[in-house]
């Protein structure tokens, strides 16, 4: 029987929710390697679906909301606190943290929704769409390259971009927030394949390394 | 794998589109003037061509957009990527041949010479590769 005490108020519903990958958490602390490669959730952030044609008055608005939008496929716009991904020329992932959410009482999806107003183009509260995967380390890049057919050298790949592509034969953005740290996007649906993925791939570097 | 270049994204992996069949097979004018095996033709008729042909792709995990491509079914050399609602483009001149020699002298049965595909567009009707020759 649910704790009814614990339903009352949002921040009650906050504790009783599950993040996609939780129940890996255990076992992405115990993959990880300090100062090799650590993986790790950052759940819930607070993310919406933004369709709007940029070069028109309500992108220009939405724009202003979002701390801008990027312009082409690699390009990440925002601000300090809002992350807006580029996921198609007239459609935009914006990702900012969970207490950014009008539940919680952030006021991103309203705001977003606000400067749309009536013109063309959708905002989406997406927030429970994907989750979020932290894997940084000097051998992160080696352990995407094992699913990752992009150029991930950091002459093409430098931080500060988010490509949509492929990781494990399933689709995520990947943005580089680091030299060697990254960020993964996947569906709530694939958090568990892929979580297990990464955390497979990173196993070799646990060993020592075979002259 | 086939290396394709999104207009938006850069060249990727084949295994992020999807494919879209025939490019430029436009929707009748008006459907409901059409009889039962000319409906028929605009849904379930393509060009089964051998040689250079024009289709649709999507990049569907990467910006989802869609895009046509004049690709050749023989040797899978990508000719052209071009945008949704523009002509196809004049073929690229024929492909030198490599090892492909044996096909040539049958394809002239390929092509959209079969069943009148009436709706479909004329531009798919260029000469087979084979008999570019
Ligand atoms: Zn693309």
């Amino acid at each position: 029987m649910a704790n009814t005490a614990a339903l009352t108020g949002i921040n009650g519903l906050r504790d009783i929710r599950r993040s996609p990958a939780s129940h890996l958490a255990g076992a992405m602390e115990a993959g990880s390697i300090e100062g090799t490669v650590t993986l790790s959730e950052g759940p819930f952030q607070t993310m919406a679906g933004v369709r709007v044609d940029p070069r028109s008055e309500e992108g220009a608005r939405i724009a202003s909301v979002a701390g801008g939008l990027p312009a082409r496929c690699g390009e990440v716009a925002g601000t300090d606190r809002v992350t807006v991904l580029w996921l198609g020329p007239q459609e935009f992932l914006v990702v900012a943290p969970e207490e950014a959410h009008d539940s919680l009482g952030g006021d991103l999806i309203g705001s977003l929704t606000a400067a749309l107003g009536d013109a063309p183009g959708q905002v989406v509260d997406l927030s429970a769409n994907r989750t979020t995967f932290e894997l940084s380390g000097p051998r992160a890049r080696a352990v995407l390259e094992k699913g990752c057919s992009l150029d991930l050298h950091p002459r093409s790949f430098t931080p500060g971009t988010a490509l949509n592509t492929e990781v494990g034969n399933i689709p995520v953005v990947l943005l580089k927030t680091g030299d060697d740290s990254f960020r993964l996007f996947p569906r709530a649906s694939f958090a568990d394949y892929l979580g297990r993925w990464l955390l497979d791939a990173m196993r070799e570097f646990a060993s020592p390394e075979v002259p | 794998m086939l290396l394709i270049s999104c207009p938006n994204c850069g060249s990727r992996d084949e295994t992020e589109f999807h494919y879209g069949g025939q490019a430029h097979v436009p929707y009748p004018e008006n459907p409901n003037d059409l009889n039962d095996r000319e409906w028929a033709e605009y849904l379930f008729y393509r060009a089964n061509t051998k040689g250079t042909f024009a289709e649709r792709w999507v990049h569907s995990t990467g910006c989802r957009q869609w895009f046509n491509m004049l690709r050749d079914t023989v040797t899978y050399d990508i000719q052209a990527v071009y945008p949704m609602g523009t002509p196809r483009p004049a073929s690229a001149a024929p492909a030198p041949e490599s090892g492909t020699a044996s096909l040539a002298p049958d394809s002239t049965t390929t092509g959209t010479a079969g069943p009148s595909v009436s709706a479909t567009s004329s531009a798919s009707t260029t000469a087979p590769k084979g008999a570019t020759k």
